[in-house]
């Protein structure tokens, strides 16, 4: 394997030992009562009534998908933006196209409103 | 040597995380599980000197759609979910059939693993990944590559036309 | 602008897609304009798209016939227009329009009337070009996979209606689960041939040893993968769900358009790059022809839902035009085309009456609801007798001629038993096609109900029923341009 991965293998390690390192000092450190009050999620000092899990609206699933699909979009911008040199006024018409097409379908969002928060 | 080393590696992470994420009986730990097996296979294309394949295999399949995915556990209330009639009273016949399809496909593989050699494929005279990709994909395969934004553009229209209350 | 990767022979073939595109981003951006009364513009304009596009094709066409060029291939061998290409294009040409008449009074009494719709069908023709004329295994999956989407999401528009969403999600999960298994085994050949481009792979598997375990293995999952987009048994499992709970009008429009587009991916895949495995898929494509036909006719018996029984039929006819691909000889490849234009007019003429049956407050796609149809309005009623009979395959309708040709290809190449089982089945079939002929003469209406027979729906069925008594009266200039098409199989 080339040499010049060891950065993600360092990497990849530091951030797995981070945190079971800090938990397992926070567990060490701790005093070990576990018992009744201490286990239930606080509230500012009110009873918990319900489960946390309310009704979330489907707005930000909406968001999510087309999050998904412009990141697709970017990933496809990646390799272009590496070869632009080599690929010229060709290249760039190219991609022009694919960002054009794309930019009818944000165009259309916009004016349906899928991107309205409120 | 090291190769080999770090393949195994790979490769169980990926086969554990996937055993892990089908038998989890809370969705997150399932969806966790299912993240650890991409980055597994993320992993598996480092391995190859594939690193414009891995990035890719993080930024989207981890970052995008494993999000999709615990979206739709949180936005789906599935403690109920769980306690109704589930469809899998015959898992022991599926995990037959699956076996059996992958016990063919084994022996298949294992036949004929002679069959895929790519000469010239020598590590160390290869362009850059990103590289590769990006001539590859902006002039042989600069047709798919177009057509490829006619189907996010009806992917980007088919998921408001289905999830908008009003259009 | 043009470079060696990209001529402008190139930019010809592709100008019929890059039409459609445009009209199909038009179609988005100018319904933000469009008030609800104006909703048809949407529609007029997809049918002035598709005009716009059947002139093109008809120009590369006489082009090529000019210069006397049987096929052109571009993009260094990528996509190649034949004559298989353009007929195809053709026929997906002409379902689509036929689809988008009948389909604009429906959406408006179901109330779901957005320009999204005629949308997606010029991007689902966009990615049914590419089916037809790709010579790439990349272009030809990213062409489905455009083509599928589309028509997943136009099978979920009644999105108030929970079968609708139903169908959507099955046809969903089980199309990108067989696309899976379909890229899986295009990955197996790519590694295999080491390139993706089709004819590179035919040469490849030519020179390979016989026997390869792994070739089998990219065998089977290819053809699974393809067997699952045309609905054969025993991939067939989403096709009912799917026709009966989507919009009928896109029923009409899923049971042709799509299924001709995937049949012509199946067969451009098994007759190129997998044509040196024949020895191999003969005998697995006898056995699903046989449990296709006996599946999809046994089951339509028992339906009720007259949506749910096409989608029988339609499946018991996909196995039909299978056994032209068994005998594999020209007339058999014929024979497949003159069945898939035929069948394209029959269908889509019996969806047309079935959109009519939408009217406010009834849904009428029970059986019940043809009940006395004959007495309600005689002309659809008489229509469709005329396209239940060409279903059944009854001369002098044009069902009879794609019958013809596939049973002449099945005794010219000796598969006698094949024929005797198609022929029985085909007597089984007129079992529950003359149940709805019963329902419609010999039964009293069930509501006085009248159809919504619009302008389009007419203009639709006066074509349909043309089409499907001139080609059974007159068939001579449709069997020479079905033998234009014929794909030289791969030597």
């Amino acid at each position: 394997m080339p040499g010049n991965y060891i950065p993600i293998l360092v990497f990849l390690v530091l951030a797995f030992a981070f945190p079971v390192v800090a938990l397992s000092l926070a567990a060490l450190v701790r005093p070990s009562a576990q018992s009744g009050e201490r286990l239930t999620p606080y509230e500012c000092g009110i009873q918990p009534v319900s489960d946390s899990r309310g009704r979330y609206t489907v707005r930000f699933y909406i968001i999510a998908m087309l999050f998904v699909i412009f990141d697709v979009e970017t990933v496809f911008l990646y390799p272009w933006a590496v070869q632009y040199k080599a690929l010229k006024v060709f290249g760039l018409v190219e991609m022009l196209v694919f960002l054009a097409i794309l930019l009818v379908g944000y165009v259309w969002l916009y004016k349906k409103g899928a991107l309205e928060w409120v | 040597m090291l190769d080999q080393f770090f393949f195994y590696i790979f490769a169980s992470v990926i086969l554990l995380g996937g055993l892990l994420t089908i038998t989890r009986r809370s969705a997150v730990h399932s969806a966790i599980f299912l993240i650890a097996t991409l980055l597994g296979i993320a992993g598996l294309f480092l391995h190859l000197q594939a690193e414009f394949l891995a990035g890719v295999q993080v930024i989207l399949y981890v970052g995008g759609i494993m999000v999709l995915f615990l979206f739709v556990i949180m936005l789906v209330n599935l403690d109920q979910a769980a306690r109704q009639r589930q469809f899998n009273r015959q898992w022991w016949l599926a995990l037959l059939a699956a076996a059996a399809v992958c016990g063919e496909a084994l022996y298949g593989l294992y036949r004929g693993r002679g069959a895929f050699t790519f000469p010239g494929a020598v590590p160390g005279n290869m362009p850059p990944n990103t590289q590769a990709v990006g001539n590859a994909l902006y002039q042989n395969y600069m047709l798919p590559f177009e057509v490829a934004s006619i189907m996010l553009l009806v992917a980007m229209v088919g998921a408001v036309v289905m999830a908008k209350k009003r259009l | 602008m043009f470079n060696e990767f990209f001529s402008r022979q190139d930019l010809l073939l592709i100008k019929p897609a890059v039409l459609l595109a445009l009209f199909g981003c038009g179609i988005l951006l100018t319904d933000l304009l469009h008030e609800r009364r104006h909703k048809y513009l949407n529609a007029v304009t997809a049918l002035l798209g598709l005009g716009f596009t059947g002139v093109q094709l008809a120009l590369i066409q006489r082009a090529m016939s000019a210069a006397g060029y049987s096929e052109v291939s571009g993009f260094s061998g990528g996509l190649v227009v034949d004559g298989f290409a353009l007929y195809f294009t053709w026929i997906f040409l002409i379902a689509t329009a036929i689809a988008i008449l009948f389909s604009v009074r429906y959406l408006e009494v179901e109330n779901e009337h957005h320009g999204e719709y005629y949308a997606l069908m010029l991007f689902s023709l966009v990615g049914m070009y590419f089916l037809a004329t790709a010579m790439d295994l990349i272009t030809l999956f990213i062409g489905l996979e455009t083509m599928a989407l589309s028509v997943y999401v136009l099978a979920g528009f009644l999105r108030g209606d929970r079968r609708s969403n139903e169908a959507a999600m099955k046809y969903f999960l089980l199309g990108a689960f067989s696309s899976g298994i379909l890229a899986y085994g295009f990955s197996l050949l790519y590694g295999l041939t080491g390139s993706t481009n089709l004819r590179a792979v035919a040469d490849a598997l030519v020179a390979r040893p016989s026997g390869d375990p792994v070739v089998y293995l990219a065998l089977i999952t290819t053809a699974t993968g393809l067997l699952f987009k045309v609905a054969a048994v025993p991939f067939h499992q989403w096709a009912p769900d799917a026709y009966e709970g989507a919009p009928t009008s896109i029923t009409g429009f899923m049971s042709t358009a799509p299924k001709a587009a995937a049949f012509a991916f199946l067969l451009r895949v098994f007759l190129v790059p997998l044509a040196p495995l024949r020895p191999a898929w003969e005998g697995l494509l006898v056995v699903v022809c046989v449990l296709t036909m006996v599946v999809g006719n046994l089951a339509a018996i028992s339906q009720n839902n007259t949506k749910r029984l096409f989608a029988y039929s339609s499946i018991s006819h996909v196995g039909y035009m299978l056994l032209g691909l068994v005998a594999g000889n020209e007339t058999g490849l014929k024979g497949i085309a003159v069945y898939l234009l035929v069948y394209v007019f029959m269908n889509l003429g019996i969806f047309t009456v079935l959109v009519a049956l939408r009217r406010k407050d009834i849904i009428g796609d029970e059986i019940e609801d043809l009940s006395g149809l004959f007495f309600k309005n005689p002309v659809s009623a008489v229509f469709m007798l005329i396209f239940l009979l060409s279903l059944a395959g009854i001369p002098p309708t044009a069902g009879f001629l794609g019958k013809y040709f596939i049973f002449l290809s099945l005794i010219e190449t000796r598969h006698y038993v094949l024929a005797v089982i198609a022929v029985v089945f085909v007597v089984v079939a007129l079992y529950y096609y003359f149940r709805l002929v019963v329902m419609m003469f010999m039964r009293e209406a069930t509501d006085p109900e009248r159809l919504n027979i619009s302008p389009g729906v007419a203009v639709a069925l006066a074509i349909t029923l043309a089409m499907t008594l001139v080609i059974g009266i007159y068939p001579e200039p449709f069997i020479r341009l079905a033998a234009g098409s014929v794909l030289v199989p791969f030597r």
